[in-house]
């Protein structure tokens, strides 16, 4: 493999990564290798004590002592800044379901289930939609399903929400108050056309949408060097196949 | 007084038609009770995830001993989808009450409180709300001319009644001898067991000590008095994990994942590792 050379888990790795700059407390839910990664990735490169990250899946970074419910405790209270959801659907107006296809209850395809979404949704401030797979069976127009809405109405509480996108092909930016995404950077080789043509839901496109800046050589030192053994801790069977 | 039982004894002690709770799979799951419930043919379980289901309740779906299951999501996790779990919801052979992490943790607080229903915020516009008929939705009570600070109260707020468990069911590494449970930091099964009428434990050993007499053990500790009955059990978690004790044991739920894919499969696997020698 020469330098330049990156997988597509790494560049996912580090555009998640650069959306977390800045932020003070990261929570990662289970089963999120790739989220996980980029939150330990973004905390190495912040002054040291200066970013947590909390990582709910295995006793590794994990800092919660009060039982499944303290992280909700601690979002409810505003002490989480950024989280990362996913979803077997996700549309246009950033509704996301994570628990089947068809008219509910008559299914025709179930997923697990809600998990924390219809709640952490609401609380958080910056939560990251995360979607590798890039399709028109997961970005539709409509989801099948609310698991959690994108956006509430005026009246209700709700410090907390989308901000982002990102998906196996691009970034996209939530405005909330549109209820639309707009497309914000394309990942290396895939066109503005691809990503339309991919998507089930319609979003804003300006004139010139950049390209999703590769991995930085110290990016990808770090990862390999130092997040790579850390996630390893949470994530053995993904480290070893990403990271070797 | 919490009584000490063998394994057999302990699943004859979870009635038919009980509704039974059980944590996560990372959460100190009493598999080997689980397979002496299914060896017992315990049937119409109502089960409550707490909040998430994994092996546990793709073994008792599987063998037909669940009517209804609350969870907010079930799945093997790194194995992927509870096979026999996806198979029973979309043949309508299982009925969901699909719900939300936090709200199971909620209304289990509710009970422990022994107050009627708890308020969760978040969740307005989900369809969860709109197929749960037992929440409410009601305006925030305390908003009205209420000196709030910003962004605080007002707008509506869902109302979840309590969930009081017939009997929460877990694993640990150790009970002493007067019937006190270590948990550690596994800190929802302290809530799983207040909140519950009945709690049946299966541990690793019991030892001749007492852990509320020792100040580094008492805080981790689930007090005998919601303990009913223990019984011993090693490696009662298998092919689960215990923290400090064993890993999970990937290979086997992986192959389970695979196999229970069938009905044929899920039978074979039924035969030869819950019904069989034990």
């Amino acid at each position: 493999m020469n330098e330049a050379a990156y997988s597509q888990e790494e560049l996912l790795i580090a555009v998640l990564a650069r959306r977390l700059r800045g932020m003070g407390h990261i929570a990662v839910g289970a089963l999120s290798p790739i989220p996980g990664s980029a939150a330990l990735l973004a905390q190495a490169q912040e002054v040291a004590g200066e970013m947590r990250v909390s990582i709910i899946h295995g006793d590794a970074n994990n800092p919660f002592t009060d039982g499944g419910r303290e992280l909700f405790d601690c979002a409810g209270q505003g002490r989480i800044d950024a989280f990362f959801l996913g979803g077997a659907q996700i549309d246009g107006g950033a509704n996301i379901n994570l628990l089947g296809v068809g008219d509910y209850p008559d299914l025709k395809k179930r997923f697990p289930g809600s998990f924390g979404s219809a709640y952490v949704y609401f609380v958080i401030p910056n939560i990251i939609l995360f979607a590798p797979e890039h399709s028109k069976r997961v970005l539709v127009n409509k989801v099948d399903f609310i698991s959690a809405p994108g956006t509430s109405d005026a009246g209700v509480h709700r410090p907390g929400g989308p901000k982002a996108l990102v998906t196996g092909k691009c970034v996209m930016a939530f405005d909330a108050d549109k209820k639309r995404f707009t497309l914000e950077s394309v990942h290396p080789g895939v066109s503005v056309d691809e990503v339309k043509g991919a998507t089930g839901f319609d979003f804003d496109v300006d004139d010139d949408v950049p390209e999703t800046p590769a991995p930085t050589a110290d990016e990808l030192n770090r990862l390999r060097a130092e997040i790579a053994p850390n996630i390893a801790k949470t994530y053995p069977d993904f480290a070893k196949r990403v990271f070797g | 007084m919490t009584t000490f039982e063998d394994l057999k004894s302990l699943a004859a002690g979870v009635a038919d038609g009980a509704l039974v709770a059980l944590a996560p799979d990372y959460s100190w799951v009493p598999m080997a009770l689980v397979r002496a419930l299914i060896r017992r043919g315990v049937k119409d379980l109502q089960m409550l995830a707490v909040p998430i289901g994994g092996m546990a309740a793709d073994l008792l779906i599987g063998a037909g001993a669940v009517s209804t299951l609350e969870a907010a999501a079930v799945s093997l996790g790194e194995a992927g989808p509870a096979p026999r779990f996806t198979v029973a919801v979309q043949s309508g052979a299982l009925t969901m009450r699909d719900t939300t992490c936090p709200a199971i943790h909620t209304a289990l607080q509710a009970s422990e409180k022994g107050v009627p229903f708890m308020p969760l915020g978040g969740l307005i516009g989900s369809d969860l709300v709109a197929h749960r008929a037992d929440w409410k939705v009601v305006d925030d009570p305390f908003a009205e001319g209420g000196d709030k600070g910003e962004g605080e109260g007002g707008g509506p707020i869902v109302l979840l009644p309590a969930i009081k468990p017939d009997v929460a069911l877990f694993h640990s590494p150790k009970a002493d001898k007067y019937g006190n449970v270590w948990i550690g930091r596994r800190r929802e099964l302290m809530t799983m067991a207040h909140a519950s009428a009945r709690t049946l434990v299966t541990v690793e050993a019991i030892e001749d000590r007492d852990f509320l007499a020792d100040e580094d053990t008492a805080a981790g500790t689930l007090a005998a008095l919601y303990v009913t009955a223990i019984a011993e059990a090693k490696n009662g978690a298998w092919p689960l994990g215990l923290t400090g004790h064993y890993d999970r044991d990937a290979d086997h739920i992986r192959a389970y994942a695979a196999e229970a894919k069938t009905e044929d499969g899920f039978r074979a696997y039924l035969d030869r590792e819950v019904l069989g020698p034990s």
